[in-house]
């Protein structure tokens, strides 16, 4: 299926840099801040952005990854139970602001069961949200406090996050099951 | 995945791998502060044990509790009800509570099977008479490639009564299906005749064989076999098959010494061996709970376990039952 690359490398990069400089910003440095990222992509762009915040602030910002299978509202829809990826949180989350961090920020469903998931960690003084990418068709009340790019998306599009760490390459991409022919401008709202 | 488990013989090695893999997820869950996940929340799982058993039945109990399913435990005490109609009848009643597993642990070889042809949920068994124990095989599994790292190539001994073990049917039928190579060690009277198509060795010297043992899994001496005569007496099959201080150290230094529980200490392994630092058996209590969270939400947690109810009677016979109690 041919697909549209709506974001590069370039992009991908900047938009990261930009985040965790809004990070630092909103929460008046990295002190008393931890990246949880949300497997599979979430966890390596928190690493990436632990890095980065690193690079800036000169500090050390403590990263875990979160796995919400176990979380999940559609135990009676689906078919099949999930595949499981690990979670790792090695640090203590009482009294830190934790900032989610997610590839695609869609129907917020994900970002539910990670707030169930993260509350039985401790208790966060904050949450705040990073994703890469937001396509919009909300189902929950939830939206993202850092934002790499706003995609409006037709609900029945894919959008993929490709990184280097799992794909070999950076770049946002959009599946249009109807169209055969596409061009990178082909997003519609 | 089948709807069921039944014995060894219904999981791919692939699906073994997946099973130990979500396992890996479940025992760091339950190294949290909250040791629950809302994965099984309405599902309803059932505890029907017609023996005795400790361990199983707590360590399923608190596996479908982290996974926030609801438990009922159905303990028959052992001795009043006897096979056919009044399984068959407590099945339809489990049924028509609405049961969407049923872990069942029974004297009689088979008996889960037949429970598959009553009952539309996913039968897990516990232990059938002297066929098969497939949780324990798992955990045991979990435990060996979480210890060496691997399951491939490992040499491992199950020592004792085979003959009327279920946990060394499961465990054998298993390690071979991941390419371990395993060795039967016991006396004659206590290794079953068909030993050989199950694809293993067979020992009569646990001596030479332990040199060469990555694990070496001991066997429950169950005592009123003596009375049966399958060998002459307790203290004779200590001192020839026991897992002493002095036989252990035959042991290459990595070898694990493991044992499903109930130990009886001074009989088949000697009591400060059972506290060696390479005994895996209380990393066994534990990891069977998160083993048994993973199989549980596996055959749970998708829509499947509520379709094609016609289905449940084409299970197919895993092997032959051999002859005994």
């Amino acid at each position: 299926m041919p697909a549209a690359r709506l974001m590069d490398e370039a992009e991908v990069r900047r938009s990261i840099t930009r985040i965790a400089h809004e990070i630092i910003e909103r929460n008046k440095g990295a002190d008393g801040v931890v990246l949880v990222g949300i497997a599979a992509r979430g966890d390596d762009l928190a690493r990436r952005l632990a890095r980065e915040i690193g690079r800036i602030e000169g500090q050390t910002v403590p990263v875990g990854a979160l796995d919400i299978t176990f979380y999940r509202d559609d135990i009676g829809i689906r078919a099949e139970a999930p595949e499981v990826h690990e979670t790792r949180i090695d640090f203590d989350i009482n009294g830190w602001t934790v900032v989610l961090v997610d590839d695609v920020l869609f129907t917020g469903r994900t970002i539910r069961s990670a707030l169930d998931a993260l509350v039985d960690f401790g208790r966060p003084t904050a949450i705040q949200l990073a994703v890469l990418v937001d396509r919009g068709h909300r189902e929950l009340p939830i939206r993202a406090d850092f934002v790499g790019k706003n995609l409006p998306t037709r609900k029945d599009e894919d959008v993929r996050v490709a990184l280097r760490e799992v794909d070999g390459e950076d770049a946002v991409l959009v599946d249009d099951p109807v169209r055969s022919e596409t061009g990178t401008e082909g997003v519609r709202s | 995945m089948n709807r069921h488990l039944l014995s060894i013989h219904d999981l791919s090695a692939e699906e073994v791998v997946r099973i130990l893999d979500t396992a890996e997820s479940f025992r760091e869950v339950g190294t949290r502060v909250i040791k629950k996940v809302p994965a099984l929340r309405g599902r309803t799982v059932v505890n029907l044990f017609y023996e005795n058993s400790t361990r199983t039945r707590i360590s399923f109990e608190l596996a479908a509790k982290r996974l926030s399913a609801d438990v009922i435990n159905f303990s028959t005490g052992g001795s009043s009800v006897s096979k056919g109609e009044s399984l068959k009848d407590t099945a339809l009643t489990l049924q028509a509570m609405g049961a969407d597993a049923i872990v069942i642990r029974h004297s009689s070889s088979g008996a889960p099977l037949t429970l598959t042809r009553w009952v539309r949920g996913s039968v897990l068994n516990a232990g059938d008479g002297t066929h098969e124990h497939p949780t324990q095989a798992l955990l045991d599994l979990y435990t060996m490639r979480d210890r060496l790292g691997r399951l491939e190539g490992l040499r491992v001994a199950i020592v004792g009564d085979v003959l009327h073990s279920r946990v060394a049917r499961s465990l054998s039928f298993a390690l071979v299906k991941m390419g371990a190579e395993v060795t039967l060690v016991g006396p004659p009277t206590l290794i079953p005749p068909d030993a050989a198509a199950w694809g293993v060795q067979v020992s009569h010297d646990i001596g030479a064989v332990l040199p060469k043992l990555d694990v070496c899994y001991m066997l429950r001496v169950q005592r009123e076999r003596q009375r049966q005569q399958y060998f002459p007496s307790v203290r004779e099959y200590a001192r020839l098959f026991g897992l002493s201080r002095e036989r252990a150290g035959l042991l290459p230094d990595r070898a694990l010494v493991m044992h499903p529980g109930p130990m009886n200490r001074g009989v088949e392994i000697d009591s400060d061996v059972a506290d060696l630092p390479r005994a895996a058996i209380e990393e066994q209590v534990t990891n069977g709970i998160a083993v048994r969270m993973s199989l549980l939400f596996i055959l749970l947690g998708g829509s499947g376990s509520q379709e094609d109810e016609q289905e449940a009677g084409a299970v197919r016979l895993p092997e032959e039952v051999p002859a005994g109690a």
